[in-house]
């Protein structure tokens, strides 16, 4: 874990580790929230049911110090056999008897049998001081577990001098500058059975698991931790063949720095609806959509185009097998299985019952911190079951965790037919980056998919619904027709398109028609105009002529008179 | 744990014994820290039950766990001062500085009515 998380936990640790001398559990995660370890040279009481991992926290407390940091141990057992205990951490890998061989560890078991034991007078605990005492300078021991102390109350019935006796042990062990780790069984009403948290006053640390709806999540409490600031939450932890990690809650600061670049989504048609072609690299990426709507195919989509890139990513499968969908993925011809053969590519598949929420996110993390991904796909997300709140709180741990590593996360989320928009959905919308809807548009009778963008934050991204088909080749979008007949998809839209062709084309008929006509009219128009002034030069002519005769007939005229005047002029004169 | 020979061995170079280890005979074993006033109450106590009660017959091995703690895993010694009887069977042990007589008669299966026939 990152030691950058740390100052969002509690203010002021510097201060108190420099106070502070601190000794590392090495166990994942316990030591950011203890901002260090367990107070080194003092005991720590560590106490929970049955059935918490006591045994083994104090077990790899141990190990860890001999193998990590060159510290020797001592196991004061009071309840397992050193075989039983040896047999029972073997499945963590963990070599008991080769370390006890190599002088490392000293495994001790103090068998208590109240049946046989007769007491007569005074008495002390000074053996098992003298025991813990050769035990620890045998070995040169740093570190010492006593798991279960409380088991001395079932042998010895003089509660007062056993109390005297511990409060005695714990002062010694301090004397002895030991780091010690003291178990108790949790009892009612008090954290443990006989009240020891009395005695162990610097650090408590407490182990519960709790079945909530037949889940089993194991949570840790730092109950308190005298001179030092600690993370106060519960933090569930994780116990399998990995050993103890505990999930350190990222209460996260937003304080990850933001990438600009665009990783593509590895649908051609989805980068351009996304206004820089791809999601920002470690933003978180929602899909939802309906059953049968393809969110696996978009999520694998996106796994194949950045294994091609060569990035690695991380597939957590909660419905299906790796087989399955590789094989399913196949179908729609994104190869997946040539990503895992060449390491690119991990699955991680489990179902969601099989543990608790918390649980499951403590394992992812665990994953993703061993495998180091660019990318993660978690699908589904509506497949675990719990109360909204706690769903949230583990997404937001889980979009925190991809977001201060720079991976893009990418969820998918199923919703349901009446309600598109469930609890779980708006809970998680407000963590998402980018949410991806992909809805079924059910006419004519058949299924059409068309997605949009609900949300893309700090990009200018497409608002339009588009269609897309699952084939062979992929995921292929498609423009939907948008119309004044509404949205329309598949086989409605292909006879709208068909329909709106042929309406077309009667238009371009109808105006070729219209032209020729005209045409027609404006020769007919013409024509006539023609005929018209040829008449009206017809009737020009015709006057013309008519002007010209009546100037000769009155020249003729004039010139007849003036005859006529000569002749009547002569005969006056004759 | 070391071996049984060598406990012996360590145990007769520490110890301090108390009449003879015949093979009838009560086998004790006294196991003390120091010479603490505890320590003292029980081995004078031990000495004079046994005195008492098993005249002749008993042998007391004292093991100081300050000289050889190694000693005390074996007997799976948790309180002190115990006594252990060893011998006979089966293994009894009573804790405490045994100023409570009758409850070490007891804890050591030594029957009472033993002293009023000697």
């Amino acid at each position: 874990m990152g030691k950058h998380t740390i100052p969002s936990i509690v203010e002021g640790h510097e201060a108190a580790a420099a106070r502070l001398s601190k000794a590392l559990t090495g166990i994942t995660g316990l030591d950011d929230l203890t901002l260090g370890g367990l107070p080194r040279g003092r005991p720590t009481l560590l106490c929970g049911s049955a059935g918490c991992g006591k045994t083994l926290f104090g077990v790899t407390f141990l190990v860890n110090g001999v193998t990590e940091f060159g510290e020797p141990g001592v196991f004061v057992s009071f309840e397992e056999r050193p075989e039983d205990l040896d047999a029972n951490v073997a499945s963590l890998g963990f070599r008991l008897t080769d370390l006890v061989a190599a002088g490392k560890l000293v495994i001790d078991h103090v068998h208590i049998e109240r049946s046989e034991i007769e007491e007569s007078g005074e008495y002390d605990l000074e053996g098992l001081f003298v025991r813990l005492n050769y035990a620890i300078d045998r070995v040169g021991a740093k570190r010492v577990v006593l798991d279960t102390i409380e088991a001395l109350f079932s042998g010895f019935t003089d509660g007062a001098v056993l109390r005297a006796e511990l409060r005695r042990l714990f002062g010694w062990l301090k004397d002895k500058g030991v780091t010690a780790i003291i178990t108790g069984e949790r009892g009612e009403g008090q954290l443990t059975r006989y009240g020891i948290e009395e005695y162990v006053s610097d650090c408590v640390i407490l182990l519960d698991n709790r079945v909530e709806d037949q889940v089993m999540t194991r949570r840790l409490r730092v109950v308190k931790y005298r001179g030092s600031a600690h993370g106060t939450n519960e933090y569930p932890f994780l116990i399998d063949q990995e050993g103890i990690s505990v999930l350190p809650i990222t209460s996260a600061g937003l304080e990850h720095c933001v990438s600009n670049e665009a990783v593509p989504t590895g649908v051609a048609g989805l980068d351009d609806m996304l206004g820089i072609q791809g999601y920002y690299r470690s933003s978180s990426v929602l899909i939802s959509g309906l059953a049968g709507t393809g969110k696996s195919t978009f999520s694998a989509s996106f796994v194949n185009a950045a294994c091609e890139r060569g990035e690695r990513c991380l597939f957590f499968a909660f419905e299906e097998s790796p087989e399955q969908v590789i094989r399913n993925m196949n179908s729609v011809g994104i190869q997946l299985k040539r990503h895992v053969d060449a390491g690119l590519l991990k699955f991680e598949a489990a179902r969601p019952s099989l543990y608790g929420f918390e649980m499951h996110l403590a394992r992812m993390n665990r994953d993703i911190e061993r495998f180091r991904p660019n990318a993660i796909v978690v699908d589904p997300i509506s497949a675990f079951r719990g109360p909204s709140s706690e769903i949230h709180a583990t997404l937001v741990r889980l979009a925190d965790i991809c977001k201060s590593r720079g991976i893009t996360a990418i969820f998918t989320t199923l919703s349901s037919p009446d309600d598109p928009l469930n609890e779980n959905q708006r809970s998680v919308s407000s963590l998402m980056d980018t949410w991806v809807s992909l809805a079924d548009v059910e006419a004519n009778g058949e299924r059409n998919r068309v997605l949009y963008l609900l949300k893309s934050r700090g990009m200018d991204h497409s608002k339009q619904l588009r269609e897309y088909q699952l084939s062979s080749r992929g995921i292929q979008l498609v423009d939907v027709y948008v119309g004044p007949e509404g949205v329309l998809t598949g086989t409605a839209r292909i006879a709208q398109e068909a329909r709106e062709h042929d309406a077309s084309l009667q238009r371009q008929h109808l105006a070729a028609r219209r032209h020729r006509e005209m045409v027609r009219k404006r020769e007919l128009v013409e024509l006539r105009i023609a005929e018209m002034r040829a008449e009206l030069e017809m009737e020009e002519n015709e006057f013309q002529m008519f002007v010209d005769e009546e100037g000769i007939r009155e020249t003729t005229r004039r010139s007849e008179r003036d005859a006529m005047e000569a002749i009547r002029r002569h005969h006056r004169d004759q | 744990m070391t071996s049984e020979s060598a406990q012996h061995k360590v145990a007769e170079g520490c110890s301090v014994e108390i009449g003879q280890a015949e093979p009838d005979a009560y086998n004790l074993r006294l196991y003390v820290a120091g010479q603490t006033p505890k320590s003292l109450a029980a081995i004078g106590n031990l000495k004079t039950i046994c005195e008492n009660y098993l005249t002749g017959r008993y042998f007391i091995e004292i093991i100081d766990l300050t000289i050889t703690p190694q000693l005390a895993a074996g007997d799976q010694i948790i309180a002190l001062p115990t006594l252990i009887r060893r011998l006979p069977p089966p293994l009894k042990r009573v804790i405490g500085d045994l100023s409570n007589t009758d409850r070490v008669l007891v804890g050591l299966d030594i029957c009472p009515r033993e002293t009023a026939s000697s």
